[in-house]
């Protein structure tokens, strides 16, 4: 096939002007407590540590650091709290719930500038993706409350108890939500602590859990960084343990609660490999591909990281690809331009850029967009590899940033064994104009989530989670229930 | 005259084989008067990484076969037990176990054989589900084998507390890899027999008999091995199962239970422990 370079042109001739999104909008305090059994307080031993904006390096807030006596009261406070919320009508439960998922809502125009403020995503993301998924999340687990045993026929569901649930910094309010929102319908009581880099949200979902007069103690959020969670973690009055984050600090959690019986589930790395076949729509490919592996600037456990292009139009495809990264906004994430945002963390920053060294060491042949970097702050422009093989640590390892390692394969069989040759099993894409063909690959993909002709969906009511390494149990939809309760 | 009985070799079973133990090793079982019974195969590490290897090469086909298929070969492993019943009880008799349990167990094993061949084809539609997301998608969650199973057998209830792990996890499109009961292994060994000439493929059920305590870190470590099953109440064996398991992140299900012959024994929900979710997300806009 011939590349046709007129269409590839996706350069504008003309820039875009600032269109920041404002801030005076917001209530941030300059010192956040830890919400424990309905209130705000101060940590034990009085420790404070900041939280900043990535795109800055500006100081937002000072945040309590959670200690074991803390863990041991936020802990406390659930369990206290277990007996009467899960006595409660489910019906009113429901409504609480409901109540929150509408509170969400009212402020979402706030919650989607701190979102982006603390985490460094682009607003367009925060405002139309993050914020809108979480409170719909809610709105969705609310209607379960009172309907679990139509989930569960003949088993009567019950609850299990006191929740510790540990979230990663990509999605802040969104996972808290997906940790949150199924464990309350379920008539459970939790104990959440968010990432130490992106604590605002969930700190602000705290106040909206206060202001919904949910029973005190019902829902904790403590805020510190992994001895918090190892914490939370061990704790024997604990009986379930949801965790996001890495395959390793999971690996960690299910060795350290071997023995007991806290109930687990774990959402881990992945290693998504996206499939282009040649009869696929190649310019709707081509932005499948972006929004795979750029989309949260490739901090998103499920990132099509791996992409697998049929070897006939790899050249087009490869070559549109590089026109579509040049055209890629990276900056100011409060701008609504903006189409990559600040990295999460300077340590976050230094994986990155280790992982892009190891491939170039390795051989691999990289290409960066030439887009400006602010000089303040953590960035990193929108890389890819070609040249490089399944035995790369490129390919074979999660980077969990803006760059993606492209093969190519000829066969069906080819790219079906490649892309499962990996002990991750998150989630997968395949790319085709023959609705047999899509049936054909996902159902022989080794992942929990797989997207034909698209990427990085989700939605409350459709079931998330991973084969193999990525983990185990599922979030959103009725599957989601499933890590919340026990049977007789 | 009288005539000298001809007494079984048992040995293992692996990848639709017979093979004796690669270690050589054996240990003994006697009845309750301290007669010889037979000496068991006791297997090593090796023989488990040859089962895997076996179970692997024969996931994919065992999964790829029609739901339909699975349950009539079910069904026909039904049979054939059924059809060798006495063996069975004779076996469990001359380990111990009284005439009328013995019975008992045979029986609720063959019928619990043929209620699993009967959720073959039903129970992927218990657990899927078309979910209504909100953009141009069919989407939709099904049920698929998590793969490869290694199951720790009962030590008790030796037949009817092996079939009643082995059967779900098979009909799910799983090949498992069973240590038998190590006080009562003979029929394990026997059920082998049974297996190999009811159409199951080989390698989708592989039987080792030997030491729990040898194989059981390795049963949990093995990296391509996805879920492990442990029939017991050992609180040191389920400690260690669950900190191997954790380094491949392993699926563990422990089943604390002592009676396998009970109708809480049975249900599509043992089929569904050894299943993954598999999400789709398919346009629906031309």
């Amino acid at each position: 096939m011939a590349i046709n370079k007129e269409n590839n042109n996706f350069v504008p001739k003309w820039s875009y002007d600032a269109a920041p999104e404002s801030t005076n909008h917001l209530h941030l305090k300059k010192q956040y407590e830890l919400f424990i059994d309905g209130e705000f307080i101060k940590p034990t031993k009085g420790n404070y540590f900041e939280t900043t904006n990535p795109a800055t390096e500006e100081k937002i807030a000072s945040i309590a650091e959670a200690t074991e006596e803390d863990v041991d009261k936020a802990v406390r406070s659930a369990k206290k709290a277990f007996k009467s919320w899960t006595a409660l009508a489910a019906k009113e439960r429901g409504k609480y719930i409901f109540r929150i998922a509408r509170l969400i809502q009212e402020r979402a125009r706030e919650f989607a500038v701190i979102e982006s403020i603390d985490g460094g995503k682009p607003i367009r993301e925060s405002r139309d993706i993050d914020i809108p998924l979480a409170a719909n999340h809610f709105f969705y687990y609310a209607g379960w409350a009172d309907k679990l045993n139509y989930a569960f026929p003949n088993r009567n569901p019950k609850a299990l108890g006191v929740c510790g649930q540990i979230i990663p910094w990509n999605f802040p309010l969104l996972m808290a939500a997906w940790k949150i929102a199924p464990a309350l319908a379920t008539g459970n009581t939790v104990v959440l602590k968010p990432a130490e880099t992106t604590p605002l949200t969930a700190l602000k979902l705290a106040e909206i859990i206060q202001e919904s007069g949910l029973p005190k103690g019902v829902v904790n959020i403590i805020t510190g960084a992994g001895e918090t969670g190892a914490a939370l973690v061990n704790h024997p009055d604990v009986d379930k343990i949801a965790f996001t984050g890495s395959t390793k600090v999971g690996k960690n959690i299910q060795k350290s609660i071997a023995g007991t019986t806290k109930k687990l589930s774990l959402e881990l790395g992945g290693k998504g490999a996206n499939i282009i076949f040649e009869d696929a729509p190649i310019d709707q490919a081509v932005e499948g591909i972006i929004n795979a592996i750029f989309f949260n600037q490739g901090h998103v456990c499920c990132a099509g990281s791996r992409l697998f292009v049929q070897e006939s139009i790899a050249e087009i495809v490869i070559d549109k690809l590089k026109e579509r990264m040049k055209t890629l906004l990276v900056g100011n994430p409060l701008d609504k331009n903006t189409d990559i945002g600040a990295i999460n963390s300077k340590k976050q920053l230094q994986t990155i850029k280790n992982y892009i060294q190891i491939g170039l060491n390795e051989g691999g042949d990289i290409y960066q967009s030439d887009c400006k970097l602010p000089e303040k702050g953590n960035w990193c422009a929108p890389t890819l590899f070609l040249n490089v093989s399944q035995s790369h640590r490129i390919v074979q390892e999660e980077i969990f940033g803006p760059v993606l390692a492209i093969q190519t394969f000829r066969t069906i069989d080819e790219a079906i064994e490649k892309a499962n040759n990996t002990p991750y099993g998150l989630s997968a894409g395949v790319w085709t104009q023959n609705g047999a063909k899509i049936f054909h690959v996902t159902q022989k993909l080794n992942a929990g989530v797989v997207w034909a002709n698209t990427f990085n969906k989700f939605d409350a009511t459709s079931p998330f989670g991973g084969y193999k390494e990525s983990g185990f149990g599922r979030e959103g939809g009725l599957h989601g229930l499933k890590s919340y309760v026990t049977f007789d | 005259m009288s005539r000298l009985d001809i007494l079984k070799t048992y040995k293992l079973y692996i990848g639709g084989k017979f093979p004796r133990t690669e270690s050589g090793r054996y240990y003994p079982i006697y009845d309750k008067k301290e007669n010889l019974l037979a000496n068991v195969c006791s297997a090593s590490r090796k023989d488990f990484r040859n089962a895997v290897v076996e179970a692997r090469k024969a996931q994919s086909s065992w999964a790829n076969s029609s739901a339909l298929n699975k349950g009539q070969i079910l069904y026909r492993i039904a049979e054939m037990l059924e059809g060798r019943k006495e063996q069975f009880i004779t076996e469990l008799i001359a380990q111990g176990v009284s005439q009328k349990a013995g019975q008992t167990e045979v029986e609720a094993a063959i019928d619990r054989l043929v209620y699993y061949a009967g959720w073959s084809d039903k129970y992927q539609q218990l657990f899927s589900a078309v979910n209504p997301v909100s953009s141009a998608h069919f989407n939709f969650s099904m049920l698929e084998p998590v793969g490869i199973v290694s199951i720790l057998a009962p030590e008790e209830q030796s037949l009817l507390g092996m079939v009643s792990v082995i059967a779900p996890a098979i009909v799910g499109g799983n090949t498992v890899i069973i240590l038998a009961s190590e006080s009562k292994p003979l029929n394990a060994i026997s059920f082998a027999e049974v297996l190999h000439s009811s159409d199951v493929p080989g390698g989708v059920v592989n039987i080792l008999t030997g030491s729990k305590k040898e194989l059981v870190s390795q049963m949990a470590s093995h990296m391509d091995v996805n879920a492990i099953i442990y029939c017991g109440k050992d609180e040191n064996e389920i400690k260690t199962i669950d900190e191997f398991a954790s380094e491949s992140i392993k699926r563990t299900i422990f089943y604390k239970k002592n009676n396998w012959d009970n109708e809480e024994s049975e249900s599509p929900y043992f089929i569904e422990k050894t299943q993954e979710i598999k999400t789709t997300w398919h346009p629906t806009k031309a």
